[in-house]
Parts: structure tokens; sequence; C-alpha cells
């Protein structure tokens, strides 16, 4: 088994009162379906809009995000799977898709080479 | 930890309603905006870290947050507007006190207040109600559009031009005014009894949501009862009226969507405990010397509640009942209900001598169920061909899919033989036209 990292992208924040606790009520079923069956290795966390990028040899701060919407990271979890393909079909009960956005899927290297 | 259904919804009205008494009226709009981004963050961050303890407390927090975030940011922008000077000193003095602001007491007087502000005089009955159920009972745009069957742009003129208006006031709806208030209470008992109503001739597709309708109201109700100086004899009529038709929902529409009329209904599919609210609320309503509207409408509904059996109807009550209310409120449409009342306690013919008496009946030239009602007389009469013109008539003033399919299903039991199928088929293409026609109309509003 093997760890992974699920980096949300791209999430649109649109929607009435009514649609944005639905969107919830997906997320909490999906989180809490993962955390019983055990592949929740860890809950992760949500990340603020606000970015700001260090670049360069001078450690020049820039303001962020730069990314393109879609392209922003929202937040992140790890599961744990048997390999990337048994990770990618976890990612797919993701309510995100519902969103416009889309998970990344990165195998956490692990030290054993 | 599970959220309770439509809490996001609720609590924008909270939120907005607070946040409008904190920084003014013509603030509104930061309101709306500190709301919209607290719900915005609640996704973001419950989504992962799971609802916090205390949901309500986190959203106003956050919201709070926002709108102050928002002052300092125009305040560095900002020239010297001195209106603007003047909130943004007002925030800035009250920040150390701002949780006392937000204690929960405070919050049912916010509702109240907010409630009786959208009901200003100024603006058209619909567009109150459309301001309560976008403000209030946090309904976006779109679906404050869907509720009065208008369409998104159009609705966003109509709040955004509203909300100008009420800008425009010095000061929030001043509830400790009694004067004042019940000067404005019968606005917004009318506003509650017409968001009902929206929700109650639902009939389309979306009749989940429009159900809702009738739950926001009846819950805005049950909040002007919680006030001493709202809870009149009145107010607990028109709650007593919103429990009993509220009561007969579950049995209205069947499983495929379909209109049942009152005579087909299963009565025990009716909800006995909003019957007994009803009655008791009915019950409360009955003292003073004031005799309104709302009264009688309760007690009709209540006759209805109390019939075992649509035959078992006392329609000598209610034609009583409804002369009383034509004493009181009367309306072509108040006569046409009493006459398919007279014909249903002595029989077809009389009812259609009604009909034909009724006063302004040019008035119903648009209303479907003026021409259904003279079909259903008809059809009992034994003139089925008469019955079937005016089941036509209906089906061409139909609003929705739900409206057609019932006023053609009447339409085909009126021993429609082949040359009535083409007939049938004739009608259902004017309909459709008909259809159109008022569908480009409700556009334009």
């Amino acid at each position: 088994m093997s760890e992974f990292v699920f980096l949300f992208r791209g999430r649109e924040r649109l929607g009435s009162a009514e649609q944005q606790q639905k969107t919830l009520e997906k997320w909490r079923a999906w989180m809490i379906e993962l955390g019983q069956s055990g592949v929740l290795a860890n809950p992760g966390m949500p990340l603020q809009d606000a970015a700001k990028r260090v670049v360069g040899a001078g450690r020049d701060v820039h303001d962020g995000p730069f990314a393109e919407i879609k392209d922003l990271v929202n937040g992140f979890i790890v599961v744990t799977a048997e390999d990337i393909d048994a990770a990618c079909e976890i990612a797919r009960g993701c309510p995100i898709f519902e969103q416009s956005g889309g998970v990344e899927v990165r195998p956490v290297a692990s030290m054993t080479p | 930890m599970p959220l309770d259904a439509h809490l996001f919804r609720r609590e924008y009205g909270r939120l907005v309603a607070s946040l409008t008494r904190i920084f003014g009226v013509h603030n509104l709009w930061l309101a709306e905006d500190a709301a919209q981004e607290a719900f915005c963050r609640a996704l973001e961050v419950w989504s992962l870290r799971g609802v916090p303890e205390n949901p309500q407390a986190w959203l106003m927090a956050t919201a709070r947050n926002r709108a102050l975030d928002v002052m300092r940011r125009q305040r560095t922008a900002a020239s010297h507007a001195p209106e603007l000077e003047r909130s943004l000193q007002d925030a800035q003095s009250l920040e150390p006190a701002l949780d006392v602001l937000f204690l929960p007491g405070a919050l049912k007087d916010d509702l109240l207040r907010m409630m009786f502000a959208c009901c200003d005089p100024r603006l058209p009955e619909r567009t109150q109600v459309a301001l309560v159920l976008q403000i209030l009972c946090g309904f976006s745009v779109g679906e404050t559009a869907a509720a009065f069957m208008s369409n998104h742009a159009a609705m966003e003129k109509r709040l955004a031009r509203a909300k100008a208006v009420l800008a425009t006031s010095r000061h929030l709806f001043d509830i400790a005014s009694s004067a004042q208030m019940v000067r404005r209470l019968p606005a917004v008992q009318r506003a509650l009894y017409l968001l009902f109503n929206e929700g109650y001739h639902g009939a389309s597709a979306e009749s989940s949501i429009r159900g809702d309708l009738c739950q926001e109201a009846m819950r805005l109700a049950a909040l002007l009862l919680q006030d001493p100086r709202c809870a009149t004899p009145a107010t607990h009529a028109l709650g007593a009226l919103l429990c009993l038709h509220a009561a007969r929902l579950p049995a209205r529409v069947d499983t495929g969507g379909d209109l049942i009329a009152l005579s087909e209904q299963d009565r025990a599919l009716w909800d006995q405990d909003l019957v007994v609210d009803g009655l008791r609320l009915l019950e409360l309503a009955a003292t003073g010397p004031e005799l309104s509207g709302y009264h009688v409408e309760a007690a009709i509904a209540a006759v209805h509640a109390g019939a075992a059996r649509f035959d078992a109807t006392d329609w000598v009550t209610i034609v009583a009942l409804y002369d009383r209310l034509m004493d009181l409120a009367s309306s072509p449409i108040v006569a046409l209900n009493r006459a398919v009342a007279i014909a249903f306690r002595s029989g077809p013919a009389s009812g259609l001598a009604e009909i034909r008496e009724i006063a302004e009946v040019d008035r119903l030239s648009a209303y479907p169920f003026y021409f259904a009602a003279l079909g259903e007389m008809e059809s009992r009469s034994g003139n089925k061909e008469m019955a079937r013109v005016h089941f036509g008539q209906a089906l061409g003033l139909a609003r929705n899919g739900m409206e057609r399919r019932f006023y053609a299903a009447r339409l085909a039991a009126c021993d429609a033989g082949e040359a009535g199928v083409r007939g049938l088929e004739a009608m259902w293409d004017r309909a459709l036209a008909g259809y159109e026609k008022m569908a480009g109309d409700r556009a334009g509003i």
C-alpha cells in the first residue's frame, strides 16, 4: 500500500445558498465514506485563495494567485491505496467534478527505492 | 455532524438582517456580499474540516469579518465621501462592541425588522414578496425568478431597483415604533399570503421547490406570531389558513407529478399535525372584534379539513362563509369560488346561474380556473359540448405542464368521440400557441 495526495483544483464557488449546502453535504458524505473505509491517511486541509510565490535567486516574493482559477489548488487530502489506478478510482467519487473542478492524484515518493 | 436541511438558506436571512442593522440599510449590498462570502468559505473549509460545533456562530463571525474587511479596504481607497466616512466610523467605533450586537436575542428582532423593511409601501406587492424570498429566505435570484415564473434578468433588475429604493431610507424599519408596526403589519401579512399562494399554486415539474415556498411562508408567519405586537387575531387567522391549506399538500400531487382535484384526493395523506395546528391557531384567532378575510378563509379551509370524504363536505356552511367573505373582500375570484361552492351545495344549474351574476367577470378572462369551473358545471349538467368548449378555453390559459395535463384530462373525460379527438388536437395546438404568448408576456416583467 502507498500514499497518494489528492490536490483539489478549480472548484467553482457559484450557486445559491441551497445548492452550496447540497454540495457541502455531498463532500461530507464522501469524506465520511473515505474515513470509514479506512483509506483516508490524512484529512488534509482546505487552502485559502491568497497565495504568495517565492521565486528566483533573490528569493523575491510575489503576490498570487497566478494560476488560472481552474488550476488553483483549493485543498488536499492524503489517501492510502494499492496503486495509482486504485487511487484514481477513489478520486472518481469526489463531488468536485460537479463543481467543474478536478483532482490531481500524486503518489507520495517513498523512501524505499 | 449533520446539518439542518436548508440551514444555509435560513442563515442567509439572519446574517443579512443582522449585518444590515449594524452597518445600515444603505449597506444592504455589503451585508449580502458578506453573507455570500461566508457560505463560500463554509463550503471550502467545512467540506474538508467538517461542520463546526456551532455553525451559525461560525457563519456570523465569518460574515462579520468579511464586512469589516471590505469596509477597511474601501477606507484606504476612499475619497472624501461623507456618507462612507460616517458608516466606516460607525463600524470602527462599533468594533469592540460588535460581539454584543450579535447576541441571539437580537437576531429575532433583526429578522422581523428586515421582513417589515421588505414590505415597503413604495414597492409593488409582488416585489415585496420577491424581496422577502430573496433576502429573508435566502433564495438566489434564479430561484426567486423561478418562484414567480419570471426570467433571471427581469428578476435581477426588479430586485436591484427594490433594494435601491430601500437604500434611500435613512434607517431600516423601526420595530420599536408600535404605530409604524401596526400600520405596516397588513402589508407583511399580505406578502406572506402571496408567498404561500405562489407555492400552493405550484403545479410544475419543480413542485418540490414550490412546496418550499409554503414552508417559508409558514416559518415567517410563525416568526410574526412570536412577537406580541404582531400576534394579532388576523395574524393567527393567517397562520391557521396557511397550516390548513398546507395540510392538503401531500395529497395534491400524484407520483407522476400531476394535480389531483380536491374531490379525488386521498385524505389519509393529509397532514393531521398541520390540521391540528391550524385549528388551534383559528381558535386563538377568535378573539376581539375584528374579523378579517383571513379569518373567513381559514374557517372555509377548516370546514374542508373536517370532512372525512369529499361528499361529506359541509357546503352549506362553506357557502355562508363565502357570503361573509364577499362582504369583507369582494372580488371576482371570491365570487367564482362562491359559485363553485353553490354548485356543490345546490347543483350545477345553481352554480351556473351564480357564475353568470359575477360582477367584473371580464377580469377573469385570463383566469383558467374560471373556464374550468364553467366546464365542470356544464359537464355535471350533462352539457358535454359546452363543457368541452370551456375546458378547451381553460387549457388555452394553462400556465404550465401540470395545469395543461389536468385540463386536457378533464377535456378527454367529456366523452370524446373521433371528431372530439381531432377537436382535442386542434385545441392542443391553439393551447400551445396561447402558452407561448403568455411565456413571452411573462418574460417582459
